[in-house]
């Protein structure tokens, strides 16, 4: 019954949606203020219907019940409750609902903070964000539905790829969606101001915030899933270049590139065409994603069981709105007039270049994801194209990037003196070179890589404390009052070091230790003495574990006792490896248990790993850095203008 | 006792070699081996989806890793070892694609379009040092205006 409510909702859902991607266009368009008011109620209808029948869905995996396909095809009686619960979105069906749920969240925030906006634009903004969502429902009814029901219920369920039963895997989705479908409002803004035939600042401002937010979900999704494949996997590769990694990694590029250039627009009504063709590609690239993961047309370690029929319903999905878009943007382009006026050496000109070379890197990528398809299409070819093309493609446009962002960062606006610019960041970049000499000489081996990614992300981080310190006119006291979005733009920065850092370091000054371990026989590994003392059989709820237990030394001095597991799970008959990893500031040590040998002992992997959580805690500081400005007052100003507006004395201007 | 044997017998039964690179692979010469790890990582697992052949636990990728260890005996260079590999495998197995042919697009479609795009950049910007402040903001439409009265008034 529940599960009919659910389905029933859902159904519901999709017709407002149609009423709310007709009825305020039309409204907008003719001036009829009754109209347009549709929006608003209708955005918060389909959220509340769509949230009931996600409710439903998660209500049926949670009392497992099986009659449900969705349910018997992906769960179990014995999974813990939370990976039932989270298994509600580890598969196709589900997923797209939490897809949708998402978006209709953020229609629905744009309708209920939109107060401010000017009614014509937030109509056309909850209409677009309507087509969208109709688009999407319209998908999951008639291709991807979750409510169906098996005719005899069995007794229990196929359960869930033990690879997915993970906390970190199991936040992951979620996070790349509220990422992958918070672009979906800077798409529906910029489509709105092609219909309109306008785009300024005041549109730029509020296109910010919600880009902002996408970009730092995105972070936090691929932080979280590159963390995942560290501790899962078995040997502690943080990023492969898989197709599907790409397909969350460009839309993050171009997010990070219309952040930069709505500043522009924002700030000096420049870049306006650019901007609303990169908000239009963001979205574009997220569709990309999508389609990749969901076509199977690119097969990659982690998709799920693909279906080239949806793939065709979302590859036209992406060709009407990003065509759609684009059509619209090169008849409407030229009418975007730009106002502000800038020198050659201005804080404009390198955000100019910031933009080529993160939306030229996002090309790079997206080529090399699509190559092998091109190739076997046009030219016959039957080619793979992996890390080792994106290491030497992609590489150098973040190298330039590192190079130019701290100076850029300190550039005033219409024109500066590079000279009076650089002149105050001498000390950072005297201060980085050191690093990356020491990085040089204490890294065995003399890496170049790690002296290049230590110079340049200490370079990041001293250049951005050397800004904050420059803006506060180097006074501590006016430190604590500059706005938060100045902390939070050094914050985001220092955060990029903190991550090439911890991947230069990782990557160049990794250990690996293959061996036959035998019970009670210590190996030494870069000093650390390593003894295997048993290996026992554990029954856990819904696998079985031979669970070693190796003590670590160093110098005499035990450093900590790690137990690394390899598990079975019978239902899905799947073997996986829990590596044992024990963590320090300056690095972890890894430890990966494999078969028993058949003249004693077990194969062991070891691995010391310098610096590996800088990765993560780089990516974190940036998110942290990226929510700071979130937080700024201006911003809070714009979505609180409604209820400011009552009392006009407090509306003062945020600058 | 008897779980015991159920969980010995489970795993006999559905746990596979979980391991890429196993411990007897591994060559006694550390320089050939380090040359075998570094060649492994360019080289595509046929059967898996995207896994070099150093991280796959497929039977043929260890069969590969093998052979790659076998012709690094045998005296081949890295690249001979690589096109002996490529000539069995096809150039599906090669995960750095070679620089011949269509190839050659996806190489330097980066570097050509950057320098498009600076040079782009640069007729930009140089436009926006040479324009004149813009008009000054469109004044408003008939209906903005009709909206201002409205609240105006209020």
């Amino acid at each position: 019954m529940i599960n009919e409510l659910g389905h029933f909702a859902l159904i519901l859902a999709f017709a407002v949606a149609i009423v709310q991607a007709i009825v305020p266009l039309v409204g907008a368009h003719k001036g009829w203020r009754g109209w347009m008011a549709v929006g608003e109620p209708a955005a918060t209808a389909q959220f509340l219907l769509i949230a009931v029948s996600f409710a439903a869905i998660t209500y049926a995996f949670v009392v497992s019940d099986f009659s449900v396909k969705l349910v018997w095809a992906n769960s179990h009686t014995d999974k813990p409750m939370l990976y039932k619960v989270t298994g509600v979105w580890g598969n196709h069906e589900g997923s797209m609902l939490l897809w949708v749920l998402i978006l209709a969240l953020f229609g629905a925030a744009a309708a209920w903070f939109g107060g401010a906006l000017p009614p014509r634009l937030r109509a056309r903004v909850l209409s677009v964000q309507a087509w969208i969502g109709v688009a999407f429902l319209g998908f999951i009814i008639f291709t991807s539905n979750p409510f169906l029901r098996l005719a005899e219920p069995p007794f229990n369920g196929e359960g869930m790829n033990p690879l997915l039963q993970d906390p970190g895997l199991a936040f992951h989705p979620p996070f790349l969606y509220l990422g992958y479908v918070g672009l979906s409002m800077a798409f529906s803004f910029a489509v709105a101001a092609l219909i309109e035939g306008r785009v300024d600042a005041a549109w730029a401002r509020w296109v910010r915030p919600w880009t902002l937010a996408a970009w730092i979900f995105l972070t936090i999704g691929i932080a979280l899933g590159s963390w995942w494949a560290y501790y899962e996997l078995g040997w502690g590769g943080f990023w492969f270049w898989d197709p599907v990694e790409n397909a969350s990694f460009m839309p993050w590029l171009l997010a990070a590139a219309l952040l930069h250039s709505a500043i522009v627009v924002e700030k000096r009504e420049a870049l306006k065409s650019w901007t609303i063709l990169l908000a239009i590609m963001a979205f574009g690239f997220s569709l990309i994603g999508t389609f990749i993961v969901r076509s199977g047309v690119i097969t990659s370690v982690h998709s799920f069981a693909s279906d080239p029929q949806r793939g065709i319903f979302i590859l036209a999905i992406l060709a009407i709105f990003v065509g759609g878009a684009l059509t619209m943007y090169a008849f409407r382009a030229t009418s975007m007039q730009a106002k502000g006026v800038f020198s050659m050496v201005s804080r404009e000109t390198a955000l100019v270049v910031n933009n080529i070379l993160l939306a030229v890197a996002a090309l790079v990528v997206f080529v090399g994801t699509v190559w092998p398809l091109v190739a076997e299409m046009f030219f016959g070819r039957k080619l793979s194209v992996g890390a080792p093309f994106f290491d030497q493609a992609f590489t150098p446009f973040m190298v330039i990037l590192a190079l130019i962002l701290p100076v850029g960062a300190m550039m005033p606006w219409k024109r500066a003196r590079l000279g009076r610019v650089a002149k105050p960041l001498i000390p950072a970049l005297v201060l980085a070179l050191a690093m990356g000499g020491l990085a040089w000489s204490v890294e065995s081996g003399n890496s170049m890589l790690a002296l290049i990614a230590v110079f340049l992300g200490s370079w990041l981080v001293f250049g951005a404390a050397t800004e904050l310190w420059q803006r506060a006119a180097r006074n501590f006291g006016r430190l604590k009052r500059l706005p938060r979005a100045d902390w939070g733009k050094a914050t985001a920065h220092a955060g990029l070091g903190i991550t090439f850092i911890g991947i230069g370091l990782l990557t160049a000054g990794q250990i690996e230790d293959i061996r036959v371990a035998k019970l009670n026989e210590p190996f030494t590994v870069d000093g650390y003495q390593i003894t295997l003392t048993k290996v026992e059989e554990v029954k856990g709820p819904n696998y079985m574990s031979s669970t070693g237990t190796m003590t670590v030394e160093k110098d005499g001095k035990l450093i900590g006792t790690m137990h690394p597991e390899k598990r079975v799970y019978p239902v899905q008959r799947m073997p996986t490896t829990e590596a044992a990893i024990h963590t320090t500031p300056l690095g972890d040590i890894y430890l990966v248990i494999g078969d028993p040998q058949q003249d004693g002992g077990y194969a062991v992997r070891t691995y010391i790993k310098p610096f590996a959580d800088w990765i993560w805690a780089g990516a974190i500081i940036m998110s942290l850095g990226g929510l700071l400005s979130l937080s700024d007052r201006r911003y809070r100003v714009a979505a609180g203008a409604r209820k400011t507006r009552a009392v006009p004395s407090n509306a003062t201007p945020a600058e | 006792m008897l779980r015991k044997l159920l969980v010995t017998l489970v795993f006999l039964v559905v746990a596979g070699p979980i391991f890429a690179v196993q411990p007897d692979e591994i060559l006694k010469d550390s320089t050939l081996e380090a040359r075998a790890r570094e060649i492994s990582k360019v080289l595509r697992c046929p059967v898996c989806q995207g896994e070099n052949i150093d991280d796959s636990n497929a039977a043929v990728s260890r069969d590969l890793r093998l052979l790659v260890r076998e012709r690094l005996l045998a005296g081949d260079t890295d690249s001979q070892v690589i096109d002996y590999v490529t000539d069995r495998y096809g150039e599906y197995v090669l995960f750095e694609p070679e620089k011949t042919g269509a190839n050659l697009l996806l190489w330097y479609l980066g570097p050509g379009a950057l320098i498009v795009a600076l040079i782009g950049g640069f007729f930009y910007v140089r436009s926006r040092r040479n324009a004149s402040e813009g008009p000054a903001a469109p004044a408003l439409s008939e209906d903005e205006q009709k909206r201002l009265n409205e609240l105006m008034g209020e």
